[in-house]
């Protein structure tokens, strides 16, 4: 037992390469400018959630083929170069469908047929949105999950398959062009491709989400027609990383939404005079402040631990051992992270705090919808157990 | 850990053997995690004779010169002894001042007089030294220092005290820190640095009773000691510097340091092996939910720390805060092991409320001692609340108090 333990936690491989570091910088950039704090305001009634030009001139920057082999005209430069681009855009609460459109480009390239590949990824490439429909109940670590809710309705391999049910927490499904969805299909789970134009009329019921910055949706697939080869033949597998791909990059995006938070206090802390002194003077602000610094220096390096892990791997191969420990670990560091940063935001604002035009309220409404994507931290903790200490 | 060469390979198994071949036999004590637990005569013969040892063999000052008592070698060859010594849990090199502070200092600094008198005796523990900066009235203040030296003849005069002298009882020399210039126009020029005998006339010592019941440390009080006035390092005026100097030596191993473990240290698979061993309502501690989920927190706590001495050496990766992680790495390493071991403690049940000299004791009390002597690491070197300051406000740009 103790010596797979010392195993599994002793691989501390940390690297970063110069084109990562030149895509953290133009991303960093990108982001503080197409999405300052009143841009990001200015979105939170809109339909999307994002500005559409903003989107376009992502795709032109290439971001979505950052982790797609050249082979489907992306750049080959692996997943580990999407966490500095999704930390950046954490960092400026910038939205647009990235992540779930990452998340389902990655699931074909891992599950899929080579003709699904080739139909897809490039279109992905391009700027055709996808989207992940993965969630049944509020359980990320249901066993039913991507079984239970779409049912064919035939045992005949060969025919057409109907599918009954609905998906939760489905993100930016209103802008999403087809949807990768976990499926019970003859009581084994499945992936399928769904195209947004095959749904019925009215199936998509927008959520009123906690954090106005993101989208999701309730979508119902209920009556959507497939054939046989709109399933992605490597499925289990599949989906199995693309969780864990997922809650990486929900951490990434959460580490630079920490470091926006704590950017918030430090000003607020810098200026606010009470009692004749700063506020920051004070030993009681001044400490929690350090930990949500100290937090995040954690999170940071853990991200890119995993992102180093995930390059060093084979480009579409299982995530396994050390990489999916990596994975887990981020996401349960990541998100308790900005959880009490949000959280020690709002309170050191004091009355300010309280109110919506205070931009305090922002990241914690983010650190509450990260926590649940992908798995809170618990749920990773309770998996990493499996895996370290069992 | 660089990929070894083939020379280097052999080298690392050879020390290995030799280790494992000559690991002294359990003493009947617990062996000291640091060299700040050297309590009695008995630990102090046991450990005098393990650095001799290790000396003798060839694994401690490799990297300093031959004549002086070192083997002339490479630095990679110590790192791996080094290594080695700490994968391998043998007891610690425990004349940690002379050869991780003043060792490197009278390399760097020193006349062939000065190399010649002290290094070889640091290295076989011939010679044990301790430090005088630390004063009862300054915790770590060490710019408010106000022991005298006055220049008397070919002497100086020492007066005034210093307290958390490590060792002080059975150490031959002092690094130094005392005012030279109380007129100073600024308080940081007038410290001069010596390197001080410690056996003559006006020099004593009160041992200090610690947290755990044992000594280690002393108060030593100097009633005009006289030393001679060769003893000063530097000129007049720059022990400031010096001693700056020597705190870089403690921080890193590449600046100098003869080698050999200063702590034995604890890490995570410890404290699983315990919970492994442990039962609870007839399971082991380690199937127990609510502890693996502790468990899986500090273990990845501990990643983030080891991870974070990776990320300090990728710049692009410190934009945001450059100074971070350098200057929160005693904050948050000695904050995490502290709270490790108390957890430990914790997962004892009633014979946590043991302690050393118990037969009963987990691992002879080991845990007990250990979380206790933490707050040495916590309080000492500044207090992780001056620390925490330290962070606020020269990362983060937060105001002064």
């Amino acid at each position: 037992m103790t010596t797979s333990t010392l195993n599994g936690t002793t691989n501390i491989a940390l690297s970063f390469s110069d084109e990562q570091a030149m895509l953290l910088d133009s991303a960093k950039s990108f982001c503080s400018h197409k999405s300052d704090i009143n841009a990001v305001r200015s979105l939170l009634k809109s339909d999307s959630g994002h500005n559409p030009d903003v989107w376009q001139e992502m795709v032109a920057l290439g971001w979505t083929g950052i982790a797609i082999p050249e082979q489907y005209g992306g750049f080959a430069m692996g997943l580990g170069s999407m966490v500095p681009v999704i930390e950046s855009m954490g960092r400026h609460l910038l939205g647009t469908a990235l992540i779930t459109s990452t998340l389902a480009a990655q699931a074909i390239l891992r599950g899929g047929s080579e003709a699904q590949r080739e139909k897809w990824l490039p279109k992905i490439v391009a700027g055709t949105v996808g989207s992940m429909a993965l969630l049944d109940n509020e359980d990320w670590g249901s066993k039913l999950c991507g079984v239970s809710t779409a049912n064919s309705s035939s045992s005949d391999s060969s025919s057409k398959i109907v599918l009954s049910g609905k998906k939760l927490l489905v993100a930016d499904a209103t802008v999403a062009d087809f949807f990768i969805v976990s499926i019970n299909h003859s009581g084994n789970p499945a992936l399928a491709i769904v195209e947004a134009s095959q749904l019925t009329a009215n199936a998509i019921s927008a959520n009123t989400l906690i954090d106005e910055t993101k989208r999701a949706a309730t979508v119902d697939f209920s009556g959507v027609t497939l054939s046989p080869d709109a399933l992605l033949p490597q499925s289990e597998q599949a989906l199995k990383d693309i969780r864990l791909i997922g809650a990486l990059l929900i951490a990434a995006e959460a580490t630079g939404t920490s470091a926006a938070t704590l950017d918030c206090i430090v000003s607020y802390l810098t200026s606010r005079i009470q009692f004749g002194r700063l506020i920051g003077s004070y030993q009681s602000l001044k400490h929690p402040t350090v930990d949500i610094l100290l937090q995040m220096d954690s999170s940071r390096s853990l991200i890119y631990h995993a992102a180093t892990l995930l390059d060093k791997g084979p480009e579409i191969g299982p995530l396994e051992g050390d990489t999916e420990v990596a994975c887990r670990m981020a996401k349960a560091q990541a998100t308790e992270t900005l959880l009490f940063a949000g959280d020690r935001a709002v309170q050191f604002h004091g009355g300010m705090g309280f109110t919506y035009d205070c931009d305090a309220m922002l990241y914690i409404r983010r650190a509450q919808w990260a926590q649940h994507q992908y798995g809170d931290a618990q749920h990773h903790r309770l998996h990493l157990a499996r895996l370290l200490l069992d | 850990m660089s990929q070894d060469n083939a020379s280097q390979a052999e080298f690392r198994s050879q020390v290995a053997a030799w280790m494992q071949d000559n690991r002294p036999a359990d003493p009947g004590f617990l062996l000291p995690q640091t060299f700040m637990e050297v309590g009695s005569e008995q630990v102090l013969d046991f450990l005098r004779e393990w650095q001799h040892k290790v000396w003798s063999a060839g694994y401690l000052g490799m990297a300093w010169p031959k004549e002086y008592g070192g083997q002339g070698m490479s630095r990679d060859f110590q790192r791996i002894a080094d290594e080695e010594m700490k994968r391998l849990q043998v007891p610690i090199c425990f004349n940690v001042i002379g050869l991780g502070w003043a060792g490197p200092l009278i390399l760097d600094n020193g006349s062939d007089y000065e190399k010649e008198k002290y290094l070889k005796g640091i290295l076989n523990a011939e010679d044990i030294w301790c430090q005088g900066f630390s004063e009862p009235n300054h915790g770590s203040d060490l710019g408010s220092i106000q022991t005298r030296a006055e220049r008397d003849g070919d002497d100086y005069l020492i007066n005034g005290s210093k307290i958390w002298t490590t060792m002080g009882n059975y150490a031959k020399y002092m690094i130094l820190l005392a005012r030279t210039d109380p007129q100073a126009e600024r308080r940081y020029n007038g410290l001069s640095f010596f390197l001080a005998p410690m056996q003559v006339d006006g020099i004593s010592t009160q041992p200090i009773q610690k947290i755990t019941g044992e000594y280690g440390f002393t108060e030593t009080f100097f009633t005009d000691a006289r030393i001679p006035a060769n003893c000063i390092m530097g000129e007049e005026g720059q022990g400031w510097r010096i001693a700056m100097q020597t705190l870089q030596y403690e921080r890193g191993a590449e600046a100098g340091a003869a080698g050999g473990i200063s702590i034995l240290s604890i890490v995570m698979d410890d404290l699983l092996r315990m919970a492994a061993e442990i039962e609870r309502e007839g399971e082991p501690l380690l199937k127990d939910p609510v502890t693996r989920d502790n468990l899986i927190k500090f273990m990845i706590e501990e990643k983030a720390l080891q991870l974070a001495e990776k990320r300090i050496e990728i710049p692009a990766l410190c934009r945001d805060y450059p100074n971070s992680i350098a200057l929160s790495g005693k904050l948050r390493s000695t904050e995490f092991f502290r709270r490790m071991r108390q957890y430990a403690l914790s997962l004892q049940g009633a014979q946590g409320s043991l302690y050393v000299g118990d037969p009963d004791t987990i691992g002879g009390g080991f845990w007990q001692r250990a979380y206790l002597n933490n707050f040495s690491t916590t309080i000492g070197g500044g207090t992780s609340q001056v620390q925490a300051n330290i962070v606020g406000e020269h990362v983060l740009g937060l105001p002064k108090d």
